[in-house]
Formats: structure tokens, C-alpha cells, sequence
């Protein structure tokens, strides 16, 4: 009963947040609201037992890409012009509703193969040490793994060259 | 009345239709990268809850989902990056203003 009450707080807080960050025209209330939007959907891993994404949600969006994107608010001085919406307010109304309608439709008519016992989902598995022996351990993932720092590599650097002032 | 599978992706469908909405509507290229991640974050919930109610022993989607949240990462610094840089040629980041290649 419990689980079922949490799961509503947070899909009506995720969701709140989300459209908060729409229909807000104050670009840092969007920024603030994102955080929100981004905590609780932490929650909503944290309902799924899924601990260990839940702490890594906080840590690297909460926490990195939340201060980035304040940052960059700053930094580029959009706050005078505010967060206006373009000419496709309405025309785009029809393709989302269209999309959700779909999407919708698509996952509540696909049988899916509950594993076990539907009620007693999720599994209670700590879910760190799991995640390191599916990584690390026989048919693992350690290829991607290795592949993930150059990429970060990759943004660093561009980042930087991208952002550095040429001398003229 | 237990929360099953649907409602979690219910919840992901109508997170990513909120985000798409305001990737389509929003003038200013930094509220359309959050939008952007919004729609990150609504596949994420997707893909943890596939992983939990269908392959909760092989946990596959955990996996992925760590590994997305590297590339989510990656992807918002390029991206703010890119934006700073536009900011500074074209002094805005509306993006119906930066029309060099539109025809």
C-alpha cells in the first residue's frame, strides 16, 4: 500500500516538475524545476529497488548536469528574454498527444513476459555488487566500459576547444 | 491494487511527450537541451523497469541505464559547450535567430 502511495507522489511530482519546466517562462524557475523533476524520478528508482541507479541519478544529474545547465543559464544571459514558446505551440499539441496516444497503446497491449509472481516484483537483489558482476564478470561489459572514458575523453577535450577564446 | 509494469511505463510515455513537447515549442536552445534530457530520463525509467519486471535475475537494463547516464553526461557538456559558443558569435541563443543554414 505504501509502495502504491509513493508511486503516486513521485509520478505526479515527476510529471508536475516536467511540465513545470515547459510552461514556465522564467528561465531559472525552469532550471530549479528540472532538479525536482530529475529527484523525483531518483525516487522512482528507488521504488524499482534499483538503489544503486537512484544514488547515481543525484550524483550526475542532480548534481553534475543540474549545475551545468544553471551555469550555462548564467552564463548566456537568456534570463532577460525569458523561456517563450514558438509558433508550433498548437500545431504541436496534435504529435505529442499522438505519440503519447501510441506509445500508450503499444505498451498496454504488448504481452509482456512478467517474470514470476507479478505482486512480488520488483526483486529485492542488491542491486551494486550485481551491477559490478554483470559489468565485470563473464560475458560482461567490459568493452563498453572501456569505451565510455574516451568518449568522456573526447567531450572533454572538445569542450574545452570549443570553449577556449581564440587570440586574435 | 499493486504498481505493476504499465504504470511505470505510462509514466515513461508521458514524461518523454512532455519533453518532446517542449523540444518542439521552446526558443532558447538551453531550455531544449533539458527537454532533451527529460526524454533521457523518461527512456532510463523505461528501461529500469523493463529490467526489474521482466529480467529482474539478468539485470541487462541496470546495465544500459549506467552506461546511458555516462553518455547523457558527455552529451549535456557538448551540448552547453556548443550553446556558449553560439552565444558568443550570435550575442543570443534563440534558436529561430541562429538561421545560417537555413536555406
Amino acid at each position: 500500500m505504501g509502495q502504491v502511495i509513493a508511486f503516486w507522489i513521485l509520478a505526479v511530482a515527476a510529471l508536475g516538475a516536467a511540465i513545470g519546466v515547459v510552461a514556465s517562462r522564467n528561465v531559472f524557475r525552469t532550471a530549479v524545476l528540472l532538479l525536482g523533476c530529475f529527484l523525483a524520478i531518483a525516487g522512482v528508482y528507488i521504488l524499482l529497488k534499483a538503489d544503486f541507479l537512484a544514488a547515481v541519478q543525484i550524483l550526475i544529474y542532480v548534481g553534475a548536469i543540474g549545475i551545468l545547465i544553471v551555469l550555462a543559464i548564467m552564463m548566456t544571459h537568456e534570463i532577460t528574454h525569458g523561456s517563450k514558446s514558438n509558433r508550433f505551440v498548437l500545431p504541436a499539441l496534435p504529435i505529442v498527444a499522438a505519440s503519447l496516444g501510441g506509445i500508450i497503446y503499444a505498451a498496454l497491449n504488448t504481452k509482456w513476459q512478467i517474470y514470476g509472481q507479478a505482486s512480488k516484483l520488483p526483486l529485492d537483489t542488491a542491486s551494486t555488487a550485481t551491477i559490478a558482476n554483470r559489468i565485470f564478470g563473464e560475458n560482461g561489459f567490459v568493452l563498453p566500459l572501456e569505451i565510455i572514458p574516451i568518449l568522456l575523453v573526447t567531450t572533454v577535450i572538445s569542450a574545452i576547444v570549443l570553449v577556449k577564446v581564440k587570440k586574435k | 491494487m499493486t504498481i505493476g509494469l504499465s504504470h511505470y511505463l505510462i509514466l515513461s510515455a508521458a514524461l518523454f511527450c512532455v519533453g518532446l513537447y517542449g523540444a518542439l515549442v521552446k526558443h532558447n536552445a538551453v531550455v531544449i537541451l533539458m527537454c532533451v534530457e527529460i526524454m533521457m530520463n523518461a527512456a532510463n525509467v523505461a528501461a529500469v523497469a523493463f529490467s526489474q519486471f521482466i529480467t529482474p535475475t539478468a539485470f541487462t537494463g541496470q546495465v544500459l541505464v549506467v552506461f546511458t547516464m555516462a553518455v547523457a553526461a558527455a552529451e549535456v557538456a557538448v551540448g552547453l559547450a556548443i550553446v556558449l559558443t553560439i552565444y558568443r558569435n550570435y550575442k543570443s541563443i534563440d534558436v529561430e535567430k541562429i538561421d545560417l543554414m537555413k536555406w
